[in-house]
């Protein structure tokens, strides 16, 4: 897919949008020209991102490279100083609450499960934008909660109290009451933050899994660049609030784009289990020597143009 | 089992969820507060038996119970449940908003703003008990903007809302202390009984303006409580599933500061009831959530009960209710903080 054309042709569409929120696009989600800041302090200027639909997105970039804040400027938490989020054609900022949440759902960093709920209460809250006063619990919503249980393996803990479960299986019961919403976009901040490397592959899993077999457009921040290289279908490098390279991992991850945006002396191998690129930091005494010497560029370079070709 | 919901559904694809226990509680203390206003209707100098109350309630007493009752007793028996259901509503609101057991109008100073109201009008104005509740009133409302004014920036958050109340409330009580200093001594005795929270001669004149209130508020609330439940969540959470946060937020705020103030106003502060009575009702059902309604209930049969035992208790010189829910809402702080300490959740 080319992400250049895609880019291009945001920017000539936010000079021809008119009065009306209306224009013709593919893609369900992307922010047009937005400058994103929390008070005074800006976090990214003139930011143009299309989220591809019915792709794995990952974005990645440094600490404080505006990641998540972008994510919640996509999932309509915060509120562009300049430019606008587009879901569907329209303003996010302008649709009804509820119908928004019925297309985007959102699994933020922080969410605080309220004392002595169960599982099975914790993700039925995620049926709330399909409900209404007189319309509060169909056989719909016990259908969809139930199956959301299954879908992340939290069914036999339905009775269980939230407190009382593992960091991994929490994420899981959370991930289910996204789940629950049935939004086939889905923001994810963070999803493996805080969790040991099996079930940070675990979540992962889950993920892809949802995204290849019930077709969900899903929007992730990751820290950790070799699980993203390994799980997107697309990926959004940012550094300093600009979007440094995007598209398939395979075609933009290299050691040079990594030193790009990281800052980092990497190799970029092929993952033997998957053939995505993997990223291999530089040892440290390699790296003390590169600094010394002159050759340690051309060294990189060598690595990005052997993975370029 | 663990959850107690049930869901009603219609053919027409109407359907209601219904928490049985949660149900249950609000019947039972209901029950409970109706209960203790016969009996408390029943006590006093000239006691009546409960099925005489009962009788004359319906209309079919003598003449002097009659007039004992209607006039003297009941309202100020419904003032005592109208004051104890707004101070619980209130209390819960305030508390589920800030997430905190501790986030409520007593430690936010609303009670003390009322009293700076109330004290202004009875000490520099030497005002009638009508003007005194407006002052009041005013008094909760100028606070309750206030703290919301202080605690905002990119919405109230929990913590922030209790520590710009503690702040708020320190000042206001140093006001408070000012103007008794300045007042006259019948002015200074009058204040200090009005501070303690008292049901005394309380009339009908008080019953229909905080009837007419709750009248409003409660449903207002009640309406607004499915997104209150789910800003227990968190903020991000809760917008991500459609709750226009912000708006649901301002809206409690406001209904749980003129339902504080108007119960403060119509009985002075009576302390505590509003701490205890969410955290009560919350224990009674073990649900998570507000528990609007069981801690409205709570606090009907609470106040009406701590009425009934200050007046048992010490007969004809009576003790202000607020004397006794303030003991035994301060043991019952204490016990609380106790427990979370060994929960290991404080």
């Amino acid at each position: 897919m080319s992400t250049g054309t895609g880019v291009g042709t945001t920017a000539e569409r936010s000079i021809n949008s008119g009065l009306n929120n209306q224009r013709s696009t593919v893609n369900r989600l992307s922010a047009e020209n937005v400058t994103l800041a929390y008070d005074q302090r800006v976090i990214a200027e003139q930011l143009s991102v299309e989220i591809p639909d019915n792709s794995f997105t990952v974005i990645v970039g440094p600490n404080a490279c505006g990641k998540s804040t972008l994510l919640r400027a996509l999932s309509r938490m915060l509120k562009p100083s300049e430019g606008r989020v587009l879901l569907d054609g329209q303003v996010i900022q302008s649709m009804p609450a509820k119908k928004v949440a019925r297309t985007l759902g959102l699994l933020p960093q922080s969410s605080i499960a309220p004392d002595g709920i169960t599982v099975a209460d914790l993700v039925g809250r995620g049926r709330y934008p399909h409900q209404g006063i007189l319309r509060q619990w169909s056989t719909e919503d016990e259908r969809v909660v139930q199956e959301s249980m299954r879908q992340t393996g939290v069914a036999e803990l339905a009775d269980r109290y939230v407190d009382e479960l593992s960091g991994g299986q929490r994420q899981r019961v959370w991930i289910a009451m996204a789940l629950a919403q049935q939004t086939p976009l889905l923001l994810l901040d963070e999803p493996t933050t805080y969790l040991d490397i099996q079930h940070q592959i675990d979540v992962l899993d889950l993920c892809a899994e949802l995204h290849e077999e019930q077709g969900r457009t899903l929007v992730a921040v990751l820290h950790d660049l070799n699980h993203a290289a390994r799980y997107a279908t697309h990926l959004i490098a940012l550094r300093e609030g600009s979007v440094i390279a995007q598209g398939a991992p395979n075609d933009i991850v290299t050691a040079e784009l990594v030193e790009e945006v990281f800052g980092l002396r990497c190799q970029v191998i092929d993952d033997p289990e998957t053939g995505t690129p993997l990223i291999v930091p530089a040892a440290r005494k390699a790296r003390i020597k590169d600094a010394a010497g002159p050759e340690s560029g051309a060294g990189a370079e060598k690595v990005a143009a052997t993975e370029a070709s | 089992m663990k959850t107690t919901n049930r869901a009603l559904r219609t053919p027409g694809g109407l359907s209601v969820r219904l928490d049985v226990r949660a149900l249950t509680v609000v019947l039972l203390l209901l029950v409970a507060a109706l209960t203790a206003s016969v009996v408390l209707i029943g006590t006093g100098d000239f006691p009546i038996p409960a099925a005489d109350v009962l009788r004359t309630l319906v209309g079919d007493g003598n003449a002097g119970q009659e007039f004992i009752v209607n006039e003297l007793r009941l309202p100020r028996v419904l003032v005592g449940l109208l004051v104890g259901a707004s101070l619980g509503l209130g209390g819960a609101l305030f508390q589920s908003i800030s997430r905190n057991p501790l986030g409520s109008p007593d430690v936010l100073g609303l009670g003390q703003g009322a009293a700076a109201g109330a004290l202004t009008v009875i000490v520099l104005f030497s005002g009638s008990a009508n003007q005194v509740a407006v002052g009041a009133l005013v008094g909760g409302l100028v606070t309750g903007l206030a703290i919301y004014v202080l605690a905002w920036k990119r919405g109230v958050h929990g913590y922030r809302l209790v520590l710009v109340g503690i702040g708020v409330s320190a000042i206001v009580t140093a006001v408070n202390g000012y103007l008794l200093t300045k007042s006259d001594l019948v002015d200074a005795a009058r204040a200090v009984v009005w501070m303690t929270g008292s049901l005394d001669g309380r009339d009908w004149a008080q019953v229909w303006p905080l009837l007419g209130l709750c009248a409003v508020l409660v449903p207002l609330v009640l309406v607004n409580a499915r997104g209150l439940r789910l800003m227990e969540m968190g903020d991000d959470v809760s917008y991500a599933l459609g709750v226009r946060v912000e708006r649901v937020r301002l809206l409690l705020m406001v209904a749980a500061v003129l339902l504080t103030a108007s119960a403060t106003a119509a009985a002075g502060p009576v302390s505590f009831v509003a701490l205890t009575a969410p955290q009560l009702a919350r224990r009674l059902t073990r649900s998570p959530g507000p528990n609007l309604l069981p801690s409205l209930c709570m606090g009907a049969a609470l106040l009406v009960t701590a009425d009934w035992a200050s007046q048992r208790a010490f007969g004809a010189e009576q003790l202000p209710v607020g004397v006794v829910t303030g003991v035994l809402g301060g043991v019952y702080l204490l016990w609380l903080l106790v427990t979370e300490r060994r929960a290991g959740r404080i």
